[in-house]
């Protein structure tokens, strides 16, 4: 299978503290990837440097082949000028991250908000038909389209956030955090969209959660990371059996 | 106070309210995505209004006032419009983008220096003296009942209004306006979304600045051209974006025209001596600022968690 997304071997730190140490992980195409650690372990970090919202300090990230990261003194040894994308150009390679805590632009309409998701697609007639296909995909969106964003649930939010990602028809969609303060049910039901988002329609998952169980049941292969570094890897429903995992996040 | 009296200052202020507002969205544009202030903005209104003038008083020539100097008047506000974009843009480039980084108070600092130099630079250049900007068109008021209103009024009143529309329709439905909300609302989820937030900045600063000149330009026919004209109309057209809400586009365009009306009826009901006049508008910044200091069209904002 092809690999989609690679990161080698990247750090990240804020100041003196080291957020990220040493990553390294791989999410192939057509695959959902979770990332599973408590709050604080450098999850976020990790998908903002993807998005190139941090500078990597050491190591590189490569997607579809071509690197879309790297640090800035890396690759100066050998005489090559630092490339790093901005988060914008990151985007418009194919990469759609919903943000932790959704970040919908509050004060604009559903519509809008969706709009804003397409913004890199210049086909009127096809934003239209994608924000039809996602009035249809979330019934609830569609039916409060007019409605300023800030007036949404909890769950509507996270569903429009995702829909939002959606929008340019990204091949990697990044999910921080979609469970975060909402109650069971909803998230039950944002899994099962995200589960439809990547077997209908083919885009590769890249997972964020601190809901383990969740988490690991909705993916195919898991990494574990602590303090910000990757501790364990391997298929989902191997670390649902890991005594690790079942004792630090699963609560057994 | 009689209804013909009323009408009468309800049109006075609603003239001067207008270009107090078009100057404001600039202001409140600006600080919408940069939360800075641009000082500045008061000289790039100047600085249109020269080259308004120059250009007008170029392509007129000797003609005599007819057709053809409300085109050239109309051409001139274009290339104005154009030449005070490219200097807004400019100035954003070379002086404020890269303190953007830095402390809060580098850019404004930067922004006050602009200004001077702006100011500076015209005195210099074009002398201390003001120049009359002359009207594209006979200026003979026109009564209707016993309200007297000039030609004048009505091009600003019309073009304020129109520029306005524009703004708010960009705004609210055109791709790159709806992107620069985006950008204002939430600037890294911007990005995320693929949008180029130094190229939204860098328009912002073009339209902001470009009706700054129109402001210029209609203010400058009552009141001439000089080199530190923008000063006191960019103070309080700051003020009426403050008052509006800062960073509000709706709100800038009320707060502008509360203010021009506030100071119009403030000379005329409570006998503000019109020496004073300039008072009013500080005075209602004051009250607005320890009553709501959000603006009247501002929202709380929220440390994000």
């Amino acid at each position: 299978m092809k690999e989609l997304l690679t990161i080698d071997d990247i750090s990240v730190s804020y100041g003196n503290i080291k957020a990220l140490k040493q990553v390294s992980m791989h999410v192939n195409e057509g695959d959902v990837v979770c990332l599973i650690g408590a709050n604080g372990s450098g999850k976020s970090t990790l998908l903002k440097s993807i998005m190139g919202q941090e500078p990597l300090d050491s190591g590189s990230i490569t997607f579809d082949g071509e690197e879309i990261c790297r640090a800035k003194n890396a690759g100066a040894k050998q005489g090559k000028r630092s490339k790093i994308l901005t988060t914008d150009l990151i985007a418009a390679k194919g990469i759609s991250l919903v943000p932790e805590g959704r970040r919908v632009f509050a004060d604009m309409t559903v519509e809008e908000n969706l709009d804003m998701g397409a913004f890199l697609v210049r086909d009127d007639a096809l934003i239209a038909e994608r924000k039809e296909s996602m009035y249809d995909f979330f019934p609830i969106l569609g039916a409060r389209r007019r409605q300023k964003t800030r007036s949404l649930s909890g769950g509507e939010q996270q569903m429009m956030a995702i829909a939002r990602a959606l929008m340019s028809g990204p091949r990697l969609i990044l999910l921080d955090e979609p469970g975060l303060g909402l109650a069971p049910l909803v998230i039950a039901d944002i899994f099962e969209k995200i589960a439809l988002i990547n077997q209908q329609d083919k885009v590769t998952v890249f997972l964020v959660e601190q809901n383990a169980r969740m988490a690991l049941r909705a993916s195919s292969e898991g990494y574990v990371m602590e303090n910000g570094r990757i501790v364990l890897s391997d298929a989902s429903s191997t670390l649902l059996e890991n005594e690790r995992v079942r004792e630090a996040y699963l609560g057994e | 106070m009689g209804i013909a009296e009323f009408f009468q200052h309800l049109m006075n202020g609603l003239t001067l309210g207008g270009i107090y507002a078009l100057i404001a969205l600039g202001y409140t544009m600006v600080y919408g995505i940069l939360k800075f202030i641009n000082f500045a903005h008061g000289d790039i209104l100047m600085a249109g209004a020269y080259v308004g003038l120059f250009v007008f008083d170029g392509l007129r020539g000797d003609a005599p006032l007819g057709t053809w100097t409300l085109i050239a008047f109309f051409l001139a506000m274009l290339i104005s419009m154009g030449f005070s974009a490219v200097l807004g843009m400019t100035i954003e480039r070379v002086a404020y983008k890269p303190l953007r980084g830095a402390n809060r108070l580098a850019p404004l600092l930067s922004a006050i220096g602009v200004s001077f130099i702006l100011s500076n630079s015209a005195a210099w250049a074009f002398g201390t003296h003001s120049r009359k900007f002359n009207y594209p068109f006979d200026n003979t008021p026109v009564h209707i009942g016993e309200v007297v209103i000039t030609p004048h009024q009505i091009l600003i009143l019309s073009v304020s209004l129109i520029m306005m529309i524009i703004l708010k329709l960009f705004v609210d439905k055109t791709r790159m306006g709806k992107a620069m909300r985006a950008t204002s609302l939430d600037q890294g989820t911007a990005m995320l979304m693929g949008i180029n937030v130094n190229r939204v900045i860098s328009m912002t600063f073009a339209i902001g600045s470009a009706l700054a000149a129109v402001g210029g330009i209609l203010i400058a026919l009552d009141f001439k051209v000089y080199a530190t004209m923008g000063t006191m109309t960019g103070l309080k057209a700051f003020v009426a974006a403050v008052v509006g809400g800062i960073g509000n586009i709706s709100g800038a365009m009320f707060g502008g025209i509360l203010l021009g009306l506030l100071e119009t009826f403030g000379v005329a009901i409570f006998g503000i001596p019109t020496g004073l006049k300039d008072t009013i508008a500080f005075g209602v910044l004051i009250l607005i600022l320890l009553i709501k200091p959000e603006g009247l069209f501002g929202k709380v904002e929220k440390e994000k968690v």
